[in-house]
């Protein structure tokens, strides 16, 4: 079936043709209408689930750690101020290894008030053990959506996933997208069947205090289940385009790298709108190709390696490290070296074209980069 | 009113726990649990409690138990509830047991949340009028003059009423119990489990390091703190409250309790009290005893 429709209400219906079991949400601006969508569903029968109307993002995340950790597949969706709300929540789901799915609509932060895109809210989540992904069309909401539930189920993982895409500019706007029957998908993810869960046939108790002589092991374990987390993507998205000719190249997609002597690095929306950049340079004679990180944790290591053997680099992120740099420039000098071009672009939603991302090129070649039109430009 | 020796004899808080001599939250926790059954999970926030369990890898609690973030009991219940009725087990008890720093503080917007949503569920909040666990400071629940190690020259504000709180949710069933009368709190938590929607109880814990006495008087101390009306035994149930025990003479007027000054004197935390100090706590209780008299009164 093809539907046009908002990356939220493509989201929501994701959500719905996944069956969580529970859904705990609470509303924020720009997610606001996924939750307005599943209430929806959920009292008008189409959906079988409990929704559960917390008072606050905090609450979301705990009664998903409740729900997930008593045996069913759950969901949640929040945003920005939400997310930061949650940061505590987010470390407790995953350390205590619940696959929950979480879809978060990236918006700046405040204060002043910014209901904007900017990435600053999923990247302060870096170290939280969560797996992230970065969204470039509705179409990939959806897909990834159902997919999250597969890795994070995935016993090699065993860890929360979360959603990312860009507030409005992604949310708020109506795009085509393929969505396959409900059959389709219950064949592609079965039903839930935890490795655990609070039972009382069978009581334990989960997370009482832990001393030093076991801790690091349960960090190191939650390590390992990131690392194995790549190849479980990329199996699950080639198992996805098996089954629905949709391929988003595991944890990075790559356009026009194959000759490429420089190569853009993105995300989300910008990740997309840098497609018409490398088309518009490649008619000016320029070997120039995209890597869009699609999958931020586990970080994609010897993916971006094997880009930088061949390529300079030229990394746009839409956050800030205040005091250091964008984030994603700082994992990727850590993996391939520090000479690379670096820009800090969209915050706050400042619009980034196709055209912006051609001047970075340029300004890259001028053997220039920084906070591009604050400091270049 | 069941007899102790006819309480059941299933044991869900197990031997060699990790609690302090004289603790009364095993002595609350063990009965609550006498009360609910093997159907019953637990969900635990940062207190006590959370010692008390033991290390990992072993446990002393014989229900499933998980334990939560500080201000988190309220809202992890409530995903445990609403994923135990999605999988039709709804004859499994949902029990959140979090302390008063959990309760009247951190945790007092979920714990509002899920009350107000109507989580089918028992909070129950043991009060020991502090935070025992990180070393007594004050809390919310700590009352006036009492000596923390945050108020080191005595508490300048009264403590807050949380059942009161609870009661402006209309919830279907609040209750104040005491470890000093567990025959009462098993009823109350058995009631409890029958009532469909939030329950709320609050079971006064006199807790030895923190209100300094001594480790052999726990019982003897909330005894003493219904008996001179320092702590009320009550239900609120269907719009109606009643007082029990000590308590029900004491707020009537019928009962002369006994001076509070008795249950002053055997805490080392109100050592440094004046006079005055206990004349103000005096008229405190008093006033309380009024307003509970005139309320009772109303329905």
């Amino acid at each position: 079936m093809k539907v046009i429709d908002t990356a939220n209400n493509i989201a929501a219906l994701a959500a719905k043709m996944a069956r969580p079991k529970v859904i705990s949400a609470y509303p924020i601006t720009p997610q606001t209408t996924i939750v307005e969508k599943l209430a929806q569903y959920v009292e008008s029968g189409e959906l079988k689930s409990e929704f559960i109307r917390v008072e606050s993002e905090h609450s979301a995340m705990a009664s998903c750690i409740g729900a997930e950790a008593t045996g069913v597949r759950t969901f949640t969706a929040t945003s920005s101020h939400g997310l930061l709300l949650m940061h505590e929540m987010l470390h407790w789901a995953a350390l205590a290894r619940l696959p929950i799915v979480m879809v978060n609509i990236n918006r700046a932060i405040g204060p002043g008030w910014s209901i904007w895109s900017d990435c600053n809210d999923s990247v302060a989540q870096r170290d939280t053990g969560w797996l992230q992904f970065y969204c470039s069309s509705n179409q990939e909401v959806f897909d990834t959506v159902i997919q999250a539930y597969r890795v994070a189920e995935h016993k090699d993982v065993q860890l929360p996933v979360m959603i990312n895409y860009d507030g409005f500019i992604l949310s708020h706007t109506s795009m085509p997208a393929e969505i396959p029957s409900q059959e389709e998908i219950d064949s592609f993810l079965p039903e839930y069947s935890p490795e655990w869960k609070l039972d009382t046939d069978n009581p334990i108790t989960h997370g009482n205090i832990i001393g030093p002589e076991y801790y690091m092991e349960v960090r190191y374990d939650m390590h390992m289940s990131q690392q194995k987390a790549k190849k479980v993507i990329k199996d699950v998205d080639r198992e996805w385009a098996e089954k629905f000719g949709r391929s988003y190249g595991g944890l990075i997609e790559k356009y026009r790298c194959d000759d490429a002597d420089t190569v853009i690095v993105s995300y989300g929306a910008m990740g997309a709108e840098a497609h018409a950049s490398v088309d518009e340079l490649r008619k000016r004679g320029e070997k120039v190709g995209l890597a869009r990180l699609r999958v931020f944790r586990p970080f994609p290591k010897e993916e971006m390696k094997e880009i930088a053997e061949n390529s300079e680099l030229i990394v746009i992120d839409r956050n800030i490290s205040p005091g250091m740099e964008g984030a994603m420039a700082t994992e990727i000098k850590a993996t391939v070296g520090t000479n690379i071009k670096q820009f800090i672009a969209g915050l706050g939603g400042r619009d980034v074209t196709y055209r912006d991302i051609v001047r970075m090129y340029e300004l890259a070649k001028e053997n220039k980069d920084g906070w591009y039109s604050v400091e270049v430009e | 009113m069941v007899a102790i020796k006819d309480l059941p004899e299933e044991e869900y808080v197990l031997e060699g726990n990790a609690a302090c001599p004289g603790c009364p939250i095993t002595i609350a926790l063990r009965t609550v649990l006498k009360a609910l059954g093997k159907d019953t999970i637990m969900t635990v926030p940062a207190s006590c409690s959370a010692v008390i369990q033991s290390l990992y890898p072993k446990t002393s609690f014989a229900v499933p138990t998980l334990n939560i973030a500080f201000e988190a009991a309220a809202a992890s219940a409530s995903g445990i509830e609403a994923a135990l009725h999605a999988q039709g087990k709804d004859d499994v008890t949902v029990l959140a047991w979090a302390g008063d720093g959990g309760s009247y503080d951190i945790g007092l917007q979920a714990l509002s949340g899920a009350l107000e949503r109507g989580t089918n569920f028992i909070y129950v909040c043991y009060n020991n009028q502090m935070y025992s666990n990180t070393g007594v400071q004050r809390s919310g629940a700590t009352p006036y003059g009492a000596w923390t190690t945050t108020t080191w020259t005595g508490k300048k504000e009264r403590q807050k009423n949380l059942a009161e709180i609870a009661m402006a949710h209309n919830i279907p069933y609040v209750a104040t119990a005491s470890i000093a009368y567990p025959t009462d709190l098993y009823r109350k938590a058995k009631k409890a489990k029958e009532i469909k929607g939030p329950k709320y109880m609050e079971i006064i814990a006199p807790c030895p390091p923190g209100w300094r006495f001594d480790m052999s008087k726990t019982v003897e101390m909330a005894k003493l703190a219904v008996e001179t009306g320092a702590w009320l035994m009550y239900e609120f149930e269907n719009g109606k409250l009643t007082f029990n025990g000590p308590s029900k003479g004491i707020v009537e007027g019928s009962r002369e309790p006994k001076p509070v000054e008795d249950w002053l004197k055997m805490q080392g935390r109100f050592r440094n009290l004046t006079e005055e100090d206990i004349q103000k706590i005096k008229r405190d209780l008093k006033e309380g005893w009024e307003f509970y008299r005139k309320k009772s009164q109303l329905f």
